[in-house]
């Protein structure tokens, strides 16, 4: 398989502080790939810095060879490569449903006066907009809070509709920041099917996590940092055998990396 | 609401604005209405242009900057360039649009309280530019500018000499009603297209709406421009009906009230400028008679008004909606 993203040398300082150091990893294409890491080790950082919402200090992410680091968020997201949020970032006061039609902003054909105008185009996109926003919204199990104001939603689907904010942008990457925190047992297991799901859609999935057994069933390889460094990469196997993460996460309990 | 008794109220809304008050006016000889309903209508066309960046999530305290830039382009270009007032004023209009994206740029990356207290500062600015500057005159101010003249378009005169009526205080508000509804009309376009669905998710969560791919400094820069050029129209009316304009004009007073006949209207609703500068107008004038106590009792009654209705009168119709 391609590459499609490559993240090389990568460094980002914060005054004096080194968040990440000279990270670099591939990810390839059609993937899911996990960055997982003790807590304050840089993880969250390094999404910001591939989704382009903070710019390296040093080196540079390039998808499909273009380099991407230091472009404005909004292009990223035009290239295809898509962030959700790790809080419940939404758009709180509109329904389910038109926080997923707004979302189709990337695919519209008509521009701002052809949207004033109602021109033809526009109508198409509109309806085109709505149809994809339903195929969705059901795909991630919304269906029946379609209507519902976005601000009323249980936590795990608030998620759900995270995730489908981030799919109706028709990403090539989707980066997905934390999407099983907080959940319970049954949660999980619905969010690893959705993520599946997402990836059999043809989407390349990064995801940054601390959920670790969920992480080792759902990852086809998995990135370790700690310190902002990155200390290992692999298969979900080579991960669990590897000592320098073990002595990472010691003190956590064999059973949390899903031993 | 159905779109049917939507449409029946908007013709109903212009038969009451274009048949109605005229003949009411008439009827009771209280012609001086006309100035009062024309302020009205003007003033609401300014407010709209603050409403429009409430909507993309910023607190706009500098819109009186704006109307008086628009009033002395206009009154400029009218008394020293001799070009016709009805081509100054859409002039006027693009002339703060433009000055709004280089003012813009800076400032619209200030959220909240910060890009307030910014805009609070333009109004001053403005008028301490007005008097500086030796094109607008200082504080003497540009007098005596004439009523707008005739246009003709292929020999059909379409717009009569506004010196030469005998009433060009009706002619003013039918010019004022006019612009008001195409304002609003247009307005209320923008708000229910996709267009006021982007605006929406810049004043909810900006980083989320770049994530899925909005430009989110133009979106902004463009809401700021639209907003101002609302402003300059209105101010270079002001600056024709009065035929002078001041560096006094417009001052940070005016610009408090552009933004509070939106909170009093209500933030979440096209209409709300409109009524609010309405019912704001109205109601201080009612107040006349309580002589010094005029402010503190309309003070009082505003802040009594935000807080039982935080989300301004039309609320009021929503509410009574969603219980039946």
């Amino acid at each position: 398989m391609a590459d499609i993203l490559e993240v090389s040398a990568l460094t980002k300082r914060f005054g004096g502080l080194v968040a990440n150091n000279d990270i670099s990893f591939n990810v390839r294409e059609n993937e899911i790939l996990s960055v997982i890491g003790p807590n304050g080790a840089g993880k969250s950082t390094l999404f910001k810095l591939i989704a382009s919402f903070l710019s390296p200090t040093s080196g540079e992410v390039r998808f499909r060879g273009k380099r991407i680091s230091g472009l404005a968020p909004h292009t990223v997201a035009r290239m295809g490569i898509v962030r959700t949020f790790q809080e419940t970032t939404i758009f709180k006061t509109m329904t389910v449903r038109d926080n997923v039609i707004i979302a189709h902003h990337l695919r519209s054909r008509a521009n701002l006066l052809g949207f004033f105008f109602a021109t033809k185009t526009a109508q198409e996109d509109e309806k085109e907009f709505a149809r994809s926003a339903d195929e969705i919204i059901d795909f991630l199990g919304l269906g029946h809070q379609r209507n519902e104001i976005a601000s009323n939603l249980p936590h795990g689907h608030l998620r759900a509709l995270g995730i489908a904010i981030g799919l109706a942008t028709n990403p090539t990457v989707l980066l997905l920041d934390e999407p099983f925190a907080g959940m319970n047992h049954d949660e999980t297991r619905r969010a690893l099917d959705i993520v599946r799901g997402v990836r059999d859609r043809g989407v390349t999935v990064l995801l940054v996590e601390h959920d670790m057994p969920a992480v080792m069933k759902i990852s086809d390889r998995i990135v370790v940092i700690n310190f902002g460094q990155k200390i290992a990469e692999g298969t979900p196997k080579e991960i669990q055998e590897n000592p320098q993460v073990i002595e990472a996460y010691l003190g956590a309990e064999d059973a949390s990396i899903g031993m | 609401m159905s779109k049917a008794l939507k449409a029946v109220l908007a013709v109903a809304f212009l038969a009451v604005v274009f048949v109605g008050v005229p003949m009411l006016i008439a009827a009771t000889g209280r012609s001086d209405l006309y100035y009062t309903l024309t302020s009205v209508a003007l003033l609401s066309i300014i407010s709209a242009g603050v409403w429009i960046t409430f909507y993309i999530g910023r607190i706009n305290i500098g819109q009186g900057a704006f109307a008086l830039l628009g009033g002395y382009v206009s009154a400029i270009l009218v008394m020293t360039y001799g070009v016709s007032f009805w081509l100054t004023l859409p002039l006027a209009g693009i002339f703060c649009a433009l000055v709004s994206v280089l003012i813009g740029l800076p400032i619209l990356r200030l959220r909240g309280v910060y890009f307030a207290m910014v805009t609070l500062t333009l109004t001053e600015v403005a008028r301490l530019l007005a008097l500086a500057v030796p094109i607008t005159n200082g504080a003497r101010g540009i007098v005596s500018i004439p009523l707008p003249g005739s246009v003709t378009i292929f020999g059909v005169t379409v717009i009569p000499d506004f010196a030469t009526l005998s009433n060009p205080r009706l002619a003013f508000y039918f010019t004022a009603v006019t612009l008001m509804v195409i304002c609003f009309a247009g307005l209320y376009r923008l708000v229910h297209s996709r267009i006021g669905h982007i605006c929406q998710s810049l004043q909810q969560n900006e980083e989320l709406a770049s994530s899925i791919g909005v430009d989110i400094a133009y979106m902004r820069i463009l809401a700021y421009a639209l907003s101002s050029f609302l402003g300059g129209i209105g101010g270079a009316m002001f600056a024709a009906i009065s035929q002078s304009i001041y560096p006094s004009s417009f001052t940070i007073a005016d610009s408090v009230n552009f933004m509070l006949n939106c909170f009093l209207g209500g933030l979440g609703y096209v209409l709300g400028p409109m009524l609010g500068t309405f019912v704001l107008y109205f109601g201080w004038d009612l107040l006349f008679q309580t002589g010094s106590f005029q402010l503190l009792i309309f003070s009082s009654i505003l802040i009594a008004l935000m807080l039982v209705l935080p989300n301004g009168l039309l609320s009021i119709r929503l509410r009574s909606q969603s219980q039946g």
